[in-house]
């Protein structure tokens, strides 16, 4: 049984991308790093519900179905977050996350 | 001079990327199947790693597309093909090219921030390190029972089920992208000022 051939392989690969997405999002101090850390993450669980309805034949078509919609309201939450860090660029001129310390001080 | 050090560069990554292809194919006997699941997820892994890693955020954005474009790979050979085709273009025609504009739009002009990392970056490793270690324990001690053998999906039989079975949730993810749009909109319009 090869490589591509196992869901565990699918599954281990998901993981490992979902892992290196959350890194990012609590390292990264740039809030569009933070972004493309979510979209990682994203990418991550998709490709596990891809893969899922890939191998059981009872989910062939709902796991690329449900796939897409993923797809669609990532595309929302990217616009949105993103209209959010240019707005919030706009009044603070940084992008970066630990100096938004207006509700700490 | 400066070329030939582009060259040995994309040298390394291409025999990085080649490797485990080669590897799978050789020594593990593999199909062909194997072999470019190895080399995808590979190429894959460590652009997404570059994402997170890199100091220059324009330079995260670009390795962003390349893993988008070798997931997209990963897609076909599980064998979905649609979204494989749905991922080139909502992701790397849509997604990308708005996080590239927003980041062109927010850069300083001192250039990239010195410190990329907040504070916590060691913590943050460590924990994506145990999530990682416990999804894959969790999925290599997991029996998947029905899982059975890895089949193409015809495209008209999604369309029969996303038109047919999902038709609600497809107009309400519609809704959803509508109020997306509009909220961007009106949140990154530009405030008239009082004057």
């Amino acid at each position: 049984m090869g490589l591509a051939d196992s869901l565990d392989a699918y599954l281990i690969l998901a993981g490992g991308l979902f892992a290196i997405g959350t890194f990012g999002f609590l390292a990264r101090r740039n809030a569009i790093s933070m972004l493309m850390s979510i979209e990682l993450m994203l990418n991550a669980v998709n490709l596990a519900i891809v893969a899922f309805g890939s191998f059981i034949p009872d989910l062939r078509a709902d796991g690329s179905v449900i796939a897409l919609m993923v797809m669609a309201v990532a595309a929302a939450e990217a616009t949105a977050g993103l209209a959010i860090v240019i707005a919030i660029y706009r009044n603070r001129k940084t992008p970066l996350v630990d100096e938004y310390d207006a509700m700490r001080r | 001079m400066r070329a030939w050090l582009y060259l040995v560069a994309a040298a390394v990554a291409g025999a990085v990327i080649t490797t485990p292809a080669l590897l799978v194919l050789v020594f593990a006997g593999g199909s062909v199947d194997d072999a470019l699941f190895a080399a995808l997820s590979t190429l894959m892994l460590v652009s997404a790693l570059a994402v997170v890693v890199m100091r220059d955020i324009i330079r995260c954005g670009l390795a962003m597309i390349v893993a988008f474009l070798a997931l997209a790979g990963i897609y076909v050979i599980a064998g979905a093909p649609l979204v494989a085709a749905a991922q080139v273009i909502v992701y790397i025609g849509a997604i990308s090219v708005l996080i590239l504009f927003a980041i062109m739009l927010t850069q300083s002009k001192a250039g990239p921030a010195r410190l990329v990392f907040q504070t916590q970056a060691a913590p943050a490793a460590v924990a994506a390190i145990v999530l990682a270690v416990l999804i894959t324990l969790g999925v290599a001690t997991t029996d998947w029972g029905e899982a059975g053998r890895r089949a193409r999906l015809a495209t008209d039989a999604l369309a029969r089920v996303l038109f047919d079975q999902y038709v609600l949730p497809f107009e309400v993810v519609s809704v959803l992208l509508l109020a997306a749009v509009i909220g961007g909109v009106f949140i990154a319009k530009r405030e008239r000022g009082p004057d």
